[in-house]
Order: structure tokens, then sequence, then C-alpha cells
């Protein structure tokens, strides 16, 4: 389980612990597989259109916390695989890491799930994927014009995220 | 240093499970349970690959999660061995070396093992609970 502590964004973002390159991209989806947003700051190779990469990815994640939720070696309760799971509920993942990349996720127990890929250097993300939710939480959510579940184009959000993903790598 | 391993897996180049073996989880997976477990790495281990954002992605070397991380080597052929163990555990790179070549000297050099087959040799099941011992995982770090 996940807990945040407190609901404003803290005064000054937690000490960057990465070290490496640029962040290569990030995606925001919400509980139903929609993607809120996705940035992209380096990515030298496309391999599929960006609705099949959407959900490709949502998908991946999806079977992820699945697979980690049956494979959990302590709690001896667990469900059937493939049983869809509730934001919170099992095991899941933090980050998993290839030979090119570093995936960082965090799922919210709104079912926000936030996605950061680095160079597989990178250090541990989860307090900045906490910080990152406190800036959507600040400008998307708390935003009156912002109708959820659909895509987010706040360019204060944009220019926050930027600033904050630019300053961590 | 106590290295808890919780189970380890070995799945050949089609995504089929053809070892597991469980040292001491909660709630132990009954064989079906095993085998769609190992069908679903292998298909995730694939798709992380499409999702690279760079060229020559090799897929997942290891996932992290709440309470166990998981260790993933793929060898040249394609046979991939994975091990779940306690978080932080150091050195199942080598572990995971170090089975392969178990794998090799009593698997595959064995005649009568039939390739992509459910592993049933004795030599290897006795080598490897000598390998998985956290004394022998201590030391294969230094």
């Amino acid at each position: 389980m996940q807990f945040f502590g407190g609901s404003e964004i803290s005064p000054s973002p937690p000490v960057p612990t990465v070290s490496g390159n640029n962040a290569h991209m990030m995606y925001v989806f919400n509980r139903n597989g929609v993607c809120l947003l996705y940035k992209e700051w380096n990515r030298p190779l496309h391999t599929l259109n960006p609705q099949q990469d959407h959900k490709l990815m949502f998908g991946l994640l999806f079977s992820l916390k699945s697979l980690t939720a049956k494979m959990d070696p302590v709690n001896a309760d667990k469900g059937n695989l493939g049983v869809p799971q509730l934001p919170g509920q099992g095991c899941s993942f933090h980050s998993f890491r290839t030979n090119t990349y570093k995936l960082s996720f965090m799922e919210t127990p709104s079912g926000i799930k936030i996605i950061l890929v680095t160079h597989p250097k990178t250090g541990d993300l989860r307090e900045s994927l906490k910080y990152i939710y406190g800036l959507y939480v600040e400008y998307v959510v708390k935003n009156p014009i912002y109708n959820p579940g659909s895509p987010i184009k706040s360019e204060l959000f944009n220019t926050a995220l930027d600033q904050y993903v630019r300053s961590i790598s | 240093m106590a290295a808890a391993i919780y189970s380890l897996y070995i799945i050949n180049k089609s995504g089929g499970l053809i070892f597991y073996k469980d040292c001491g989880t909660k709630g132990r997976m009954d064989t079906n349970d095993s085998l769609r477990v190992a069908s679903l790495w292998h298909s995730m281990h694939a798709i992380s690959q499409q999702l690279s954002p760079v060229n020559g992605c090799s897929g997942i070397e290891l996932l992290e999660a709440d309470t166990f991380d998981l260790h993933c080597f793929q060898s040249l052929p394609g046979t991939k061995f994975f091990v779940v163990c306690e978080p932080g555990t150091p050195h199942m790179e080598s572990l995971l070396r170090y089975i392969y070549e178990l794998y090799t000297d009593y698997v595959l050099k064995n005649p009568f093992y039939e390739i992509e087959m459910p592993i049933r040799c004795e030599l290897f099941d006795i080598n490897l609970t000598q390998a998985v011992q956290s004394d022998r995982v201590a030391l294969l770090g230094r």
C-alpha cells in the first residue's frame, strides 16, 4: 500500500537521486486506461504509432501488476491470475529495468498511474513520482475547467513538469 | 549475508516452463499457476522490448516490487532463467549465470535430455540446491 502524507506539494522537491541522461518519456493513465498525458523528451526509436504504443504500455503494466500480485511470496491468499486488482490491492511493482531503459511506476489509490522511462542507471524514483503526482493534483485536479478522464492540456502543468524532470536528470 | 531466494524458473525459447523450484514461498503455486506465470513473464519480456525508446533492448533484467525482486537472465539461444528473491538481495546476476553453467553441464550435455522439454536431471537438482544455499551465494560475490 502506498500512503501520501499531506495534501499539498512540499515546498521544495525531494533531493534528486538520479544520475545520468535526461528522461526519455512519461505517461499518465487513469484507471480506465485513458492516456491523460504523454511527454517525450528523448526517444530515438518509435516502434508503434501513438495509440498502439499507449495501449501496449497500459496493457503491459496491467499484466505486470497481475503477475506480481500472483507471484508475491509473502502473502498466502492470492486471487487467480488475471483477476482485476483494485488499486493498492496485492503486491505491486515500482520499477523494472532493461539494458536500455528503466521504467518507474506509481499507482495512486484513485487509479492514476504515473510512468517515467529513464536511463537504466537511474536510482529510485518513487519520491520523484510522488512529487509529480503532487504537481498533477495542484495544476490539473484543482483546475475547475479540467474534465476528469480527458487528456491534460494545462500549460502550467506542462511547464512545471518539464522543469522538474529536467532538474532530476 | 543471508540470501533469501524464494523461487527459480527456467523457460524455454517458446515460453514454456521447463523447470520450477520453490524454496519457501507462502501459498505455494500449483503446477498450472506456475505454467501461467511463466508464459505471462515470457510475453511481458517480449513486450518490454517493443516499448524501448532506444535500439537494442534485450528485455527486462530486473523487476522491483514491494515484497520481492525478480532477476531475469536470457541466454543467447533464448532460454530465460529468472529468480524471485528478497528485495535488495545482491549477486543475483552471478547466481543466474552460475545456474546457466549448471544447466549447460548437467542438462544440455545429458544425452537423454530432450531439448525444450521439462528438466528431470537429478545431478542438476543436487547442484542447484547447493548453489542456492545462502553461504554459497555470498561466496559468488567475492
